[in-house]
């Protein structure tokens, strides 16, 4: 079975090979944008390329449980690095913008009370805080079943940066209705299995 | 080169603008025809004929018809302008155009006295704009001015960039450029103008009324919902470009703000 040898693969391989392969395309894009390699206006394209990669990570690591639940395919040790990773890549976006983009704070502040868009995106990075600083084994342990209920906050993460996305393209564009798609299957497969009521 | 004592040479000349390369120029581009990524209308705009191509004119005019590129080229005398451009998206060029001041055109075909505005619209070919099978907007893509806009003598059709000719990408063989106004206005690859009585529908007016309205002009005082508008990226700066100040009608108020004398500009947006 495919599931199984993917699951023998997955125990093999230790988790800091995940955080090390997710970490080149930090540096990477940084350096292509600073050599031309991002077109003539790499700031919006750096902050474009660590945007969409945090959102493709938070879609990886939704997809974790329903992976196991419906597939049998169990990744489950690699979700704090790629959650982690996500968390990383979102910091690495909203300092592109701070820092590169928008520069003048007094801007940054009206963007983020004035623009739909940049409201939502800051709701989900504001949220995605406290999953990142409780990713450890002793904080398991302290909370306990609070764990759990907290990091369902995973899921108003993931659609608070589908939405950031679908608001800020210009025009009807294909690509976030796909995230969003994938993202809204992602968590039906999540709701209980209803009972079929006898006609 | 030709009559290059034009209007914009002259305020662009005393404030020394730095024109963008050839290569920002033509590689960073907003035409949604051939795709919404900032590099597909370099990479995809090389499939449309430009050659043979006509535009109509019609509408209020005296002379309607099908003029031949040709024949407009060679009825025009060609000038260099360079012009600060301003996109809405906050990232701006300096470019140096060639072409001729839509006013010539326009006479040329001879506009009514009923005529009030000019109504703007670009190519559609699905065989040659892979961007048109996805309904990212409703083409085809149309625009349009007032008619005091579209005769004032900083309103040209551009045909060329550079002293070459203007590249697919950039909306050739003929675009409009009107510098005081948001980069979108400046319509793209234009197939026909009319010269209409009322106020003609404009693209991105269509597709998010309270997003982009029939002027559009460059305002930074005036926010839109998505961008702030009090300043704006010059295009090539690298990744550590400083953000530079807006200037009100893209810097050219001196020359424009007499079209608009009595209007509330956040209300005519």
């Amino acid at each position: 079975m495919i599931q199984q040898h993917i699951n023998q693969w997955a125990r093999q391989i230790p988790s800091w090979v995940v955080y090390v392969l997710l970490l080149i395309p930090a540096p990477w894009f940084f350096y292509l944008g600073a050599t031309g390699g991002l077109g003539v206006e790499p700031i919006k394209a750096l902050e474009h390329e660590y945007g969409e990669l945090a959102l493709k990570l938070l879609v990886a690591g939704l997809a974790i449980t329903p992976l196991r639940t419906h597939l049998g395919i169990n990744l489950i040790k690699f979700r704090r690095a790629i959650g982690l990773m996500a968390f990383f890549y979102v910091s690495a976006h909203l300092l592109v913008w701070l820092v590169l983009d928008v520069q003048i704070v007094s801007q940054i502040w009206a963007d983020i009370l004035k623009r739909p868009y940049i409201t939502i995106g800051m709701v989900g990075f504001i949220l995605i805080v406290p999953l990142a600083v409780t990713s450890n084994n002793r904080s398991i342990r302290t909370l306990g079943p609070k764990w759990r209920q907290l990091h369902k906050l995973t899921y108003m993460v993931v659609l608070s940066g589908a939405v950031h996305f679908l608001m800020l393209v210009k025009g009807f564009q294909l690509e976030p209705i796909l995230y969003l798609a994938v993202i809204l299957a992602l968590l039906a497969l999540r709701l209980p299995k209803k009972r079929r009521v006898a006609a | 080169g030709g009559i290059a004592a034009g209007l914009g040479q002259s305020a662009s000349a005393a404030e020394g603008l730095e024109p963008n390369t050839w290569e920002e120029i033509t590689t960073y581009n907003n035409f949604y025809e051939f795709g919404t990524g900032k590099g597909d209308p370099a990479k995809y705009a090389g499939s449309l004929t430009t050659d043979p191509w006509s535009v109509e004119i019609d509408g209020l005019v005296d002379k309607p018809g099908s003029y031949a590129m040709s024949d407009i080229m060679s009825a025009m005398t060609t000038e260099e302008r360079i012009y600060r451009f301003r996109c809405v998206e906050a990232w701006s060029m300096v470019i140096p155009w060639n072409g001729f001041e839509l006013a010539d055109l326009l006479n040329m075909a001879g506009v009514q006295s009923g005529a009030k505005y000019v109504a703007f619209e670009t190519a559609v070919r699905p065989d040659e704009m892979p961007g048109v099978a996805r309904n990212v907007l409703d083409w085809p893509y149309v625009e349009g001015l007032r008619l005091d806009e579209a005769m004032h003598p900083l309103t040209i059709m551009a045909t060329g960039i550079y002293g070459k000719p203007i590249p697919n990408q950039n909306g050739a063989p003929m675009r409009l450029v009107v510098p005081w106004k948001y980069g979108f206005k400046s319509i793209k690859s234009i197939v026909r103008i009319t010269l209409t009585e009322d106020e003609p529908p404009t693209s991105w007016n269509k597709a998010n009324g309270k997003e982009y309205g029939f002027y559009s002009n460059v305002n930074p005082t005036v926010d839109h919902p998505r961008w702030s508008q009090a300043s704006e990226r010059r295009v090539g700066g690298g990744l550590f470009s400083p953000r530079i100040p807006t200037l009100m009608f893209n810097g050219y108020e001196e020359e424009v703000a007499s079209l608009y004398e009595g209007m509330d500009l956040s209300k005519f947006y």
